[in-house]
């Protein structure tokens, strides 16, 4: 809203800079080192050359929370570990984004009991949902081409 | 069988000296001894008959049976015999209380552990008698029988809606 | 929501020395999210400076209530929770259970998924000691171990993908057998990858084994000896890198390794590099042992053919009325074990993987407890990192390749 009535509404100026600023952002999104159980393993298997996901400036991972932008859980979230999920959620920066990678992640999977948190969007808001047990490398690349269309889609009163 | 002439002598022992009570299914051999015995037994077992190593040591809960309600389970390797042995201590449902095994084998000690935390088996004598697999202040012991499995509703198409209102979505 | 910081120094008074109570020494959490704890493990290290005096590890971070779990569910569907219990060797928690499965049902199983078991199994090694390898040396800083080791761990999933359909998570081996048969190119594919994996394991071996930087960083660190790995429950390569050549392969054959000619590698040194030459030597084993196995694959059916435990194939359920009822009967109800209770293990590339299994003849499994290798292993890093620096913590955990998911269950 600042910056709208900064530029005296004038709107061609506020369409190209938000594109500008949503694509530097799709174009280098550093995820958090955050594999918990077998969905780390393709991710890992996708951070690989196999399946390069450096092509999205995603070659490394950041360790510390406080410096990178998207959370990918890649595995089943317990309820011990629920309360470190929320406090790293929470150390992000923004912007920042969630991927909910696997079943687990996304709706509890094959395990429905006491022990593991079905679907860590009761921990923390998921912006994108992938299916797999665990998915397929692929299957990963695509949310990450979903979550880019929906960054891309993003407007200027959600973030300015 | 081989393993069962190998053995004899070591079931004969326990028997006459803690009334075990022997088993064998499938080529196993197990022995039910009362659990006022299980480090003596543990340590004979250790020092006389070389079984070097506790492979195993965990709890079955046979509720609604109340005595015993519980068994722990002991499971023993000896490398120069190879053989397994497996002792059961019948533990009652109103003081479940045994000796711990650290004694004996130090690799008894998160056997231990997690049999507190998930049956509510106390073992006397346990250097470290903390919880480890369930968070710190979690009240219950899960693996028990009367314990629910804390299942939730499955979402399907006709159910979704009211599924959806009781689950907690998180916000930013 | 539960306050995880919740341990605090009173809670670990028995555990952590006198220094630590004074404030001489530093507890210094390394968190369950941290780029080197293989997984969620959260290690409380009592520092004197640099030095390590004690470390107490915190599991629990992926406790899934397995065990409970499989309580409420059939054999058959209880095996698909066995898979994603030690996630980098799925096929070997399969056939731990399955063996389990087996003997307490007394099912035979043919000699052709006897051998394709064994192929499997070890191919399975392999690929799980390639991910300990890249991992490894991706905490000691070899970044180039983990995209080659990645490189090649592809051809071994693209051979999974082949015979079962998913790359890890396969369930692929169950009781009675194997799942189907496998297609006609898989001999071929087989043979080609085992006839490139030489070569791409002596290239590892040139960038690691006699490098300084790595002697330096895994010579001397984390040593035990062979009493202390008995003590202390630990089996698998850690046990043999000690020098005690116990291999459950040899010493309790499962699944016909009894015909099978290979060596057990042993090391004396009992430290990191003791253990990573033993892996690497044990994936030359596996090797040996596929190419034995793939020349002498008999032929023959896959499945056993007891229509109590194995449902029978789409085309006899049309002529047969045995068939249908067998299969009706496995669908709804699943099948029944006699009463009664088994231990079975296997060597899993961690250690011993074993199952305890306890029926009472219903079609859910009544008991079921893994007796798994990270658990019991995990239980000696206070002993290994004993006046170690904090960087040597590091290199011990991906020395003694754990998998939390084995771990926590």
């Amino acid at each position: 809203m600042g910056i709208n009535q900064k530029t005296g509404e004038m709107g061609i100026v506020t369409t190209k800079l938000e594109d500008l600023v949503n694509w530097s952002r799709t174009g280098s999104m550093w995820p958090m080192l955050f594999g918990l159980a077998c969905c780390a393993i393709e991710m890992m298997g996708a951070q690989a050359s196999n399946y390069d996901l450096s092509r999205f400036g995603m070659e490394l991972n950041r360790a510390s929370p406080r410096q990178s932008d998207l959370m990918i859980v890649a595995g089943r979230v317990s309820r011990k570990m629920a309360p470190v999920v929320r406090q790293l959620y929470d150390q992000m920066p923004d912007p920042k984004w969630v991927i909910a990678m696997g079943d687990c992640a996304s709706c509890g999977g094959v395990f429905n009991n006491y022990a593991v948190v079905q679907g860590v969007d009761e921990v923390v808001p998921v912006d994108v949902y992938v299916a797999g047990c665990p998915p397929r490398p692929e299957g990963l690349i695509h949310g990450i081409i979903t979550l880019h269309e929906k960054v891309k889609k993003e407007k200027f009163k959600d973030w300015a | 069988m081989t393993m069962n002439e190998m053995l004899q002598p070591v079931v004969q022992s326990l028997q006459e000296r803690f009334q075990a009570q022997p088993a064998e299914f499938r080529g196993e051999v197990s022995l039910l001894i009362a659990p006022e015995f299980n480090l003596e037994a543990v340590l004979a077992l250790r020092d006389e008959f070389q079984f070097e190593m506790l492979l195993d040591e965990t709890a079955v809960d046979y509720w609604p049976q109340n005595e015993p309600r519980f068994h722990v389970v002991a499971t023993l390797y000896s490398f120069t015999r190879n053989v397994v042995i497996e002792l059961r201590f019948p533990v009652d449902g109103n003081a479940a209380e045994l000796r711990s095994l650290v004694p004996a084998y130090p690799s008894a000690n998160w056997k231990e552990r997690e049999i507190w935390d998930l049956f509510g088996i106390r073992f006397g004598g346990h250097p470290d008698p903390r919880r480890i697999v369930m968070p710190y202040e979690w009240e219950g012991h899960p693996l028990r029988k009367d314990y629910p499995l804390g299942y939730e509703e499955v979402q399907f198409s006709f159910n979704a809606d009211q599924v959806d209102r009781h689950k907690r979505y998180a916000k930013r | 929501m539960a306050d995880y910081r919740a341990t605090s120094i009173d809670e670990l008074r028995h555990l952590v020395s006198d220094r630590a109570l004074s404030g001489e020494t530093v507890l210094l959490n390394m968190g369950p999210q941290h780029p080197s704890t293989h997984g969620v493990l959260r290690l409380l290290l009592e520092l004197d400076g640099e030095i390590v005096v004690t470390c107490i590890p915190d599991i629990g971070f992926l406790h899934t209530g397995v065990e409970k779990n499989m309580e409420s569910k059939g054999y058959q569907q209880a095996e698909v929770m066995t898979d994603r219990l030690d996630y980098l060797n799925p096929l070997g928690n399969n056939l731990t259970y399955c063996l389990a499965v087996e003997k307490l049902a007394e099912l035979d199983v043919p000699p052709r998924a006897q051998a394709l078991r064994v192929i499997l199994a070890e191919l399975q090694r392999i690929s799980s000691h390639l991910l300990w390898l890249g991992t490894s040396g991706l905490d000691l800083a070899a970044m180039s171990v983990f995209l080659y080791a990645m490189r090649e761990r592809e051809l071994i999933l693209d051979i999974f993908e082949m015979v079962a359909g998913q790359r890890m998570m396969t369930t692929y081996i169950r009781p009675g057998g194997v799942w189907r048969d496998v297609p006609a190119e898989f001999e071929d594919t087989v043979q080609h990858v085992l006839n490139i994996l030489p070569r791409r394991i002596d290239e590892y071996e040139s960038l690691l084994t006699t490098n300084p930087l790595f002697l330096e960083r895994t010579r001397k660190i984390g040593v035990l000896n062979t009493q202390q790995c008995m003590e202390l429950g630990l089996t698998g390569p850690v046990l043999r890198a000690t020098g005690k050549a116990y291999d459950l392969r040899k010493a309790r054959p499962y699944s016909g390794y009894e015909q099978y000619d290979f060596n057990i590698p042993t090391q004396q040194g009992g430290d990191v590099y003791a253990r990573y030459l033993v892996r690497v030597a044990e994936m030359r084993e596996s090797i040996k042992i596929v190419e034995q196995a793939l020349q002498k694959l008999p032929s023959g059916p896959v499945r056993s053919n007891n229509r109590k435990y194995v449902p029978p194939p789409r085309s006899e359920i049309g002529v047969s009325m045995e068939a249908l009822i067998h299969h009706f009967k496995l669908w709804t109800e699943g099948f029944a074990p006699p009463a009664g209770h088994v231990y079975a293990a296997t060597e899993s590339p961690r250690g011993e993987l074993g199952v305890y299994l306890e029926s009472d003849g219903s079609p859910k499994p009544y008991r079921v407890h893994l007796n798994t290798p990270s658990f019991a292993n995990l239980q000696a890093m206070p002993v290994l990192t004993k006046g170690h620096f904090v960087a040597d913590v590091v290199g011990i955990i991906g020395s003694i390749d754990i998998v939390l998911g084995d771990a926590d269950r």
